[in-house]
């Protein structure tokens, strides 16, 4: 219905181009500008999608009701938690790193997850909370930022593809969306690099340093003390995985393999994947394990007093 | 809310703990001292249900007191540890147990070692390097676990506390204002101010 008013009303910005379009002669009725968008303004008239919400009065109760793995242990459906995920920017752009384990309780349900979905060549996001939604809604937002691209003939920047996830969840707000944990859009645009912490409350935060999920406390211990502005690329590469595998360590939801990433001015670029236990034992590379047992070997604290040579009598 | 750390050194360990005593959101005190010193050379950081904190402390204090009255010689701080261990896990199986949580930390003269004990109030005990209680363990251990250094004086194991410290006071929503720091090493227990 309200395409076919817009064909016919007099003060739209289709009516614009229109009468813009008569003046100019051009009767070629599918210019490039009108390809498939509505002369870039198709984004504005089609707003956000909306999707199938269960037909009940409290969606987020009654999700909760078939989720809660803490309250009913026998629930039908576990959803996968526990992820540690950490961004932080930098002199030489932002470094991305995060574990690989996903549990649905206390069952380890896999090792090898791809916590960082990678939108487009210049765009990151890290998934923390429930897997699929993260999943779903970060493909989706690739998808958006590729018609950016094609509507605006320009590349969409951090914010705006941050802020448009944002909205998006927003909408589903109370509804039982699992992104609580929060994702991390991170990428390089026009003003550098930039990094956007979104969750399903509606937060949308800028900054410079991140950790989220249930071993970022851990992965904080490290980064917080090891992070400046001025560090080489090696070092922040370094920070990211000793920062990862210091959760991978500590925290129960957390291990397995860590992913790194670094996204620079040419877009991101994946570094490795490494498994925490050889970390652990042996270092990157085997250049020296990063575990407590193995950095303090032969070392002690007790200090006896020196040995007095026996004084001739 | 309690936060407390621990760390040994070469011939020294330190315990911080907090000094807020909280009731619900309010503060009821911010200079209370939560680390007991035991003997000459050991310390005790308490932290838990409020009253049985100090109800038990102070049960072990005495206790420990008693001991040096009835010997000539003190309580080596293993044995001082297991003893300690012994009353939280006789505790815990009583009508009415004490909720403590407890870092032991003490110099043994007999072997110049620094001797660390974490231990929580079901009773679980672990002799360690470093060890934390409270929300701050979220975020020491990993730090300890990459700055903490066996050998390190008495300088540089201030300095690794203070960072624990400062990780805590960015981090930590509720984070303490204030921490009372006390060492114990060959010379006998002190406090000390960061």
């Amino acid at each position: 219905m309200h395409a076919f008013a817009e064909r016919f009303s007099t003060n739209s910005a289709s009516a614009e181009l229109r009468r813009a379009k008569d003046i100019l002669g051009e009767d070629n009725d599918v210019s490039d500008v009108m390809w498939g968008s509505n002369a870039g303004f198709g984004s504005l008239a089609r707003g956000i999608p909306r999707f199938v919400v269960p037909a009940v009065q409290d969606p987020s109760a009654f999700l909760r009701m078939h989720t809660d793995d803490h309250a009913d242990p026998s629930c039908r459906i576990k959803i996968k938690h526990g992820t540690t995920t950490l961004a932080f920017r930098f002199k030489g752009g932002v470094i991305v790193a995060v574990d690989s384990r996903a549990t649905a309780g206390s069952y380890v349900a896999s090792g090898t997850v791809k916590k960082v979905i990678e939108i487009n060549p210049y765009l990151l996001g890290t998934m923390a909370g429930g897997a699929a939604d993260c999943q779903y809604w970060e493909t989706y937002l690739g998808i958006q930022c590729r018609l950016h691209e094609l509507r605006n003939r320009e590349r969409i920047s951090v914010a705006a593809a941050s802020k448009f996830l944002s909205n998006l969840v927003s909408n589903y707000k109370g509804m039982g969306l699992s992104m609580v944990k929060g994702t991390m859009i991170c990428g390089w645009d026009k003003t550098g690099p930039a990094i956007f912490y979104v969750d399903s409350d509606g937060t949308r935060l800028k900054g410079d340093l991140f950790s989220v999920g249930s071993g970022s406390t851990f992965a904080y211990g490290v980064l917080d003390q090891g992070y400046r502005w001025d560090l080489t690329d090696e070092e922040a590469q370094e920070l990211g995985r000793r920062s990862i595998y210091a959760a991978g360590h500590r925290d129960a939801f957390s291990g397995n393999t860590i992913n790194l990433y670094h996204v620079k001015e040419d877009g991101w670029r994946f570094i490795g994947n490494y498994d925490v236990s050889e970390m652990h034992y042996n270092g990157p590379g085997g250049t020296g394990g990063y575990g407590y047992d193995v950095r303090v070997e032969g070392r002690t604290s007790a200090n006896p007093p020196e040995e007095v040579p026996a004084t001739e009598a | 809310m309690d936060v407390s750390f621990a760390i040994t050194g070469k011939g020294y360990v330190i315990i911080a703990a907090d000094t807020t005593a909280a009731r619900s959101i309010i503060k009821m005190k911010s200079d209370e001292d939560k680390i007991k010193v035991l003997s000459p050379h050991l310390l005790m950081a308490y932290s838990g249900e409020p009253g049985d904190t100090v109800q038990f402390a102070e049960f072990i204090e005495r206790n420990i007191r008693l001991y040096h009255i009835r010997n000539p010689h003190p309580l080596r701080p293993q044995s001082a540890a297991s003893w300690i261990r012994r009353s939280l896990a006789d505790s815990i199986r009583s009508r009415r147990p004490y909720a403590v949580n407890l870092l032991v930390g003490g110099y043994d003269p007999a072997e110049h070692a620094p001797h660390l004990y974490w231990m929580d109030y079901l009773g679980t005990m672990a002799e360690v390097p470093f060890a934390a209680h409270g929300y701050g363990a979220y975020f020491a251990l990993s730090l300890l676990d990459r700055y903490h250094d066996p050998e390190a004086n008495l300088e540089e194991g201030i300095a690794t506390l203070k960072k624990c410290i400062d990780e805590v006071a960015q981090r930590l929503v509720v984070a303490p204002g204030k921490y009372k720091v006390k060492v114990v090493d060959k010379d006998g227990v002190r406090e000390i101010e960061l």
